[in-house]
């Protein structure tokens, strides 16, 4: 069987789940694609399941109520082993990438990270990644009985629901203890469209001057464009803004249609987390940046005066 | 306590890609030991600035080059080297067999990772490496501290960040943010040159690839690179506008 863990928050799947799902459909290979579910209280994650997959297995259970890397690991290659999966897909989120080596680990599985494409060759699971800040791109084979394979968000089109709900199984699963206790937890919400998620991303580097700056600019013109707010490894060591909108090689890495970039100067392990971006513009007063050669529209000038002005112009011609 | 630091040996990230033969070529490239080990190496360090019976040794998997990545490892503090020495490249779950190994031999309590590594584009090489010994693991760790054997710090997950503590032996991956890594000192590259490097060759782990690299692309994305002067502030947004509403229609 194809397995896939799916993902999900605050009742909702995520959008990784139907992408993952999309994966599977496509890889061509055989065998029933099943969802697992793990959470406490998940009825209508599982609800939402049913419509994705051949089959769905769910593990609602209270020691499953917060994530845990091992806790996770060892619930996917239970499941994994009992059912004879040949392909594990897990999302490509920062705890799907932190838990998928330990299943591949316990199946003595290859794993294949953050993939863009998957297709069956010859029965060896074949696939592309990024490496090198996302430079390059690698074609990779694995063969064996099974591998693990964790999906980059946003590289493969969410999957359209069936139109029948497939059957939901309670599975019974022997979990480990936790080793990590979790003493506080810091959740950074934003009214914002989430940035993994967002059509257009306004983002901003040093050049924007100060946190004030970012509220007026950078923010101003987020709201304007109904745009998530991402920001450079600078300003968040600045203390200008939270890490959760960091977008580079140490934080998120975004593919929206258009990336406005404002004040960044365009260090490659900031093009490595929007690189990809459909379109990129770039508002710097430094005709030399770096990222002017990344960019697709550009307007070398000082920010304070162009971003104002982008602003005014929406409003009026809108 | 005995701490182990894996360091890797990368492309500078201000150097282009280059390729030969189907594959990136590092041969004349300037290659560094990744940044992300340089905060494991530090935070070693710390705590061996705080408990002088903390040994610090560095690890590398890979080809002989690697030796030089260790000697500065060794020039910023660490006591001594380890350098498994393979020309064939592993993939990122075989080479945690081989890590997973050594700290077994050195009996090891904790072990600092890269939270990623700037060649593999890969986050998995701690996790895996805990699998393997049956530790625990915090990844992106951006705040951390020791007392007794209990590690206390503050990580990144995906909502955010959590507050958390765990007891040795343990792997943790770093990251940006978990402190200020030193530089050498020159009395130090001098000290250095006398530390022990150990290099064994990978034969004796047992360990052979998991992952097949087929081919190897640089990425080029052909940007349209319309760069508009912005010394008439209104006129080049009105064009940018425009541009975005009816020639890229994104907005």
């Amino acid at each position: 069987m194809l397995l896939i863990v799916a993902e999900h928050a605050n009742g909702k799947l995520s959008k990784s789940s139907y992408e993952m799902t999309q994966a599977a459909r496509d890889c061509g290979r055989e065998g029933p694609l099943t969802l697992l579910v793990l959470g406490s209280n998940i009825a209508a994650v599982a609800t939402q399941a049913a419509l994705l997959g051949d089959q769905v297995l769910v593990a609602d259970l209270p020691a499953l109520a917060e994530y845990d890397p091992e806790l996770w690991a060892s619930a996917v290659a239970q499941i994994a082993s009992e059912g004879e999966a040949h392909t594990v897909l897990i999302g490509g989120s920062r705890s799907g990438r932190e838990y998928s080596p330990r299943v591949a680990v316990k199946l003595d599985a290859p794993l294949i990270e953050d993939a863009i494409s998957l297709k069956n060759e010859g029965g060896a699971l074949q696939a592309e990644h990024y490496t090198f800040l996302a430079r390059v791109t690698e074609r990779v084979e694995a063969a064996g009985p099974v591998v693990v394979v964790s999906i980059k968000p946003g590289a493969f089109s969410p999957a359209k629901p069936n139109d029948a709900a497939a059957e939901q199984y309670d599975v019974e699963l022997n979990l480990p203890a936790r080793r990590v206790t979790v003493t506080a937890r810091i959740t950074e919400k934003s009214e914002r469209v989430a940035l993994a998620d967002a059509d257009i991303v306004v983002s901003g580097g040093r050049g924007v001057g100060s946190a004030e700056g970012f509220v007026e600019l950078v923010e101003g013109l987020a709201d304007q464009l109904g745009a998530a707010v991402g920001v450079t490894r600078a300003v968040v060591d600045a203390g200008w803004r939270p890490y959760a909108e960091q977008v580079g090689q140490t934080g998120k890495t975004v593919q929206p249609k258009v990336y406005i970039a404002i004040g960044i100067s365009g260090a490659v392990q900031h093009i490595s987390g929007m690189g990809k971006s459909k379109v990129i513009v770039a508002i710097n007063k430094d005709a030399d940046a770096p990222i002017f050669k990344e960019a697709d529209y550009g307007i070398v000038g000082d920010v304070r005066q162009i971003v104002p002005a982008l602003m005014s112009e929406l409003k009026n011609t809108h | 306590m005995r701490i182990l630091t894996l360091i890797r040996q990368v492309l500078d990230a201000e150097e282009s890609v280059r390729m030969k033969a189907g594959a990136v070529d590092l041969s004349s490239s300037k290659l560094v030991v990744d940044t992300m080990d340089e905060y494991g190496l530090e935070q070693a360090l710390r705590f061996r600035d705080a408990d002088a019976t903390v040994e610090v040794v560095a690890l590398a998997v890979g080809p002989t080059r690697c030796e030089e990545a260790l000697r500065t490892a060794l020039a910023i503090g660490a006591d001594r080297a380890i350098l498994v020495e393979t020309e064939t490249p592993l993939d990122v779950i075989a080479t945690s067999n081989v890590v997973a190994q050594i700290a077994k031999l050195e009996a090891i309590d904790l072990i600092f990772c890269g939270g990623g590594q700037a060649d593999w584009d890969s986050h998995a090489l701690g996790a895996a490496t805990a699998e393997r010994l049956g530790w625990p693991q915090a990844t992106w760790t951006s705040a951390l501290s020791i007392e007794g054997n209990q590690l206390t710090g503050t990580h990144d997950v995906d909502t955010g960040k959590e507050s958390f503590t765990m007891a040795l032996p343990a792997v943790v991956t770093t990251q940006q943010g978990l402190n200020d890594p030193r530089y050498p000192t020159l009395p130090n590259i001098m000290k250095a040159k006398r530390k022990e490097m150990k290099k064994l060759p990978l034969d004796g782990f047992g360990v052979t690839a998991k992952l097949k690299v087929l081919s190897t692309e640089v990425q080029v994305k052909e940007r349209k690179r319309k760069i508009l002067d912005g010394k008439d502030a209104a006129a080049a947004a009105a064009q940018l506008v425009d541009l975005l509403r009816n020639e890229a229609r994104v907005i």
